[in-house]
């Protein structure tokens, strides 16, 4: 990855991060814990992984991606609205009366949402599907969906796992974003679903382990997947929930409720510091 | 009785789906450890590429097939009535329903006379369940033209269909012939004037035979075959209301939330009516023979026209 391409990348998460606390402000809730762990994520994804194009968000052999933890919408709407599928200036309507951004990810009215998720555990089964609807039907498209480190707890992820592993989906990649922490507390208290993995390997996925916020790792480890057969990969990401925001970092409190206006503009000031420091490098 | 050929409807299902495979490249199908009593072991033998087992996840294998369907598939999935409506009505809510996406359940084993597995396995439940889903269509054939014919148009339709088929050889009552069939329309099957029964599943051919019955006995009844339960076929059930007087409903599910409350939440509506519900009351069932079952929980010709006689007389 050369240094521009880098910071093309650094500077599109600042705006992504921006566009959650702006989603979530506006809405008055929402999640922006966990779109904050996984906004370096989704920002590679749409930025340099995915073979979108926002001009046509239903282009036939385009790269699918389902959000399994969909919850967090805040962090995809950004992230769409950024690589310009829809006005960044409708984030704002998140969640409000008759707006298209609904709560939860809605392929019936948001563009570039792939598929509709909400309820846990889901979305990778979709996924999966369409990983194996692509095979059959011979398309060279690839398949990503992203989980949270909570979710896994779904005895239904486990079902699609051992169905894209028999199936030889090695066209999915499946990320997990090893935040830490579920609404109810740390993941370790609530119910571990650790070693993650340990467990995914013992369902026969190639694994790659890295740090969720380094688009360098994430570059290789996508390379990984591609070049992996057979079976399919996943990508195990430690973040740091609330990750850009500092009174959000670590905070279980910040799973799922908004930042009033005050708390919203600290955020804001501390993301347009971050941007202005990556934008002068 | 004794010459009638009768014929399981899920043999009905996994014969149709290899008729349909032959046509449609698009057409897949999933199963959940059960291809042999779905019958969609019948599809698997002739299109083995595109049969997919997905072991006993019914959750799974429901929106793996959503995610098939989003890909421009046209899946078939298929469990007993009790696991792909019961254990996976969720899946099937929020990644079939509400993205309303082209995915087809085929449920087997639906209703009480699956006999000898007993209580756990009979599930009356499956028409509440699918027709509380806003845009899902939901079919309970009769035999095994229509049900043939009900798989095909499911396949033709766009959108999410429910299906349920049954485990028990049915009379095949209809001749192929002269059948038409069409989504949300029921047909009448015997006219009459004096009460209507609307029936669907395997309680149309009790219907029918109610219906002669009561016939023989100076009562003239209008039987209505109503496979599809959603939509209902509204106008052809006001017109029964209007010119009947009384409606009696029957079906192979429970009283609660299936053909019964539907007909009876258009009529209170539009055409305030008396009407009377046969089904499987407020209780589970339990094992034994199927056609002793039926007999047992009041789904039989004699007890549909027991009811009739008083019914009418009131």
């Amino acid at each position: 990855m050369t240094a521009t391409e880098k910071k093309q990348l650094m500077t599109a998460a600042c705006k992504v991060r921006m566009g959650v606390i702006v989603g979530t402000h506006g809405a008055k809730a929402g999640h922006p814990g966990g779109s904050l762990s996984a906004a370096d994520m989704l920002t590679y994804l749409y930025f340099k992984e995915l073979n979108i194009d926002p001009k046509d968000p239903k282009k036939e052999d385009r790269d699918r991606f389902v959000l399994s933890k969909g919850h967090t919408a805040p962090g995809l709407y950004a992230a769409l609205a950024e690589r310009g599928f829809f006005p960044v200036d409708d984030l704002p309507t998140l969640r409000h009366i008759d707006s298209y951004l609904q709560g939860h990810p809605n392929m019936n009215t948001v563009p570039g949402v792939d598929m509709s998720t909400g309820s846990l555990g889901q979305g990778v089964s979709a996924a999966a599907g369409m990983a194996l609807a692509a095979k059959h039907q011979g398309k060279t498209c690839r398949v990503y969906t992203l989980l949270g480190d909570g979710e896994i707890e779904e005895g239904q992820v486990w079902e699609a796992m051992m169905f894209a592993h028999h199936y030889k989906l090695d066209n999915l990649c499946a990320v997990i974003d090893n935040n830490g922490l579920q609404i109810d507390g740390p993941i370790d208290k609530v119910m571990s679903p650790y070693p993650i993995p340990e467990k995914l390997k013992a369902f026969g996925w190639n694994v790659v382990e890295i740090n969720g916020h380094d688009f360098d790792q994430m570059e290789s480890a996508f390379a990984q997947a591609q070049e992996t057969k057979v079976v399919p990969t996943a990508i195990v990401m430690k973040t740091i929930k609330g990750k850009g925001v500092s009174y959000m970092e670590n905070q279980v409190g910040w799973h799922g409720k908004a930042p009033n206006d005050e708390e919203y503009e600290i955020a804001m000031a501390e993301l347009r510091a971050q941007l202005a420091e990556v934008e002068g490098k | 009785m004794a010459d009638v050929k009768k014929i399981a409807t899920r043999d009905s299902y996994g014969n149709a789906l290899k008729e349909l495979g032959a046509l449609h490249n698009d057409l897949i199908v999933f199963d959940a450890d059960l291809a042999g009593a779905t019958k969609t072991a019948t599809f698997k033998k002739a299109f083995p590429n595109r049969h997919f087992n997905c072991g006993i996840a019914e959750g799974n294998m429901i929106a793996v097939a959503a995610g098939a369907a989003a890909m421009g598939l046209v899946p078939f999935a298929s469990s007993f009535a009790m696991f792909a409506a019961g254990r996976a009505f969720e899946q099937v809510r929020n990644s079939i329903g509400y993205p309303h996406l082209n995915v087809k359940i085929g449920a087997t084993h639906g209703g009480i006379s699956v006999g000898e597995d007993g209580a756990s396995h009979q599930c009356c439940e499956d028409f509440a369940l699918m027709r509380s889903i806003p845009g899902m269509v939901v079919m309970s054939p009769s035999d095994d033209v229509e049900a043939r014919a009900a798989v095909k148009a499911a396949y033709e339709h766009q959108g999410p269909v429910y299906l349920r088929f049954g485990r028990l050889a049915v009379p095949v009552f209809h001749d192929e012939a002269n059948f038409k069939f069409e989504i949300g329309k029921g047909e009448v099957l015997q006219e009459g004037s004096d009460i209507a029964i609307i029936a669907n599943g395997l309680l149309v051919n009790e219907a029918v035979e109610a219906g002669k019955a009561l016939k023989g006995g100076g009562i003239n009844a209008r039987v209505i075959n109503l496979c599809t339960i959603k939509p209902l076929d509204e106008a052809l059930v006001l017109k029964a209301a209007r010119e009947c007087g009384k409606v009696i409903t029957c079906e192979e599910h429970s009283v609660i939330g299936g053909l019964g409350e539907a007909v009876c939440a258009l009529l209170s509506e539009k055409c305030p009516t008396p009407v009377r519900c046969i089904g499987v009351n407020d209780e589970f069932g339990h094992s034994g023979p199927a056609a002793t079952l039926l007999d047992q929980f009041g789904l039989s010709a004699e007890h549909i026209q027991k009811n009739v006689m008083e019914f009418v007389k009131r």
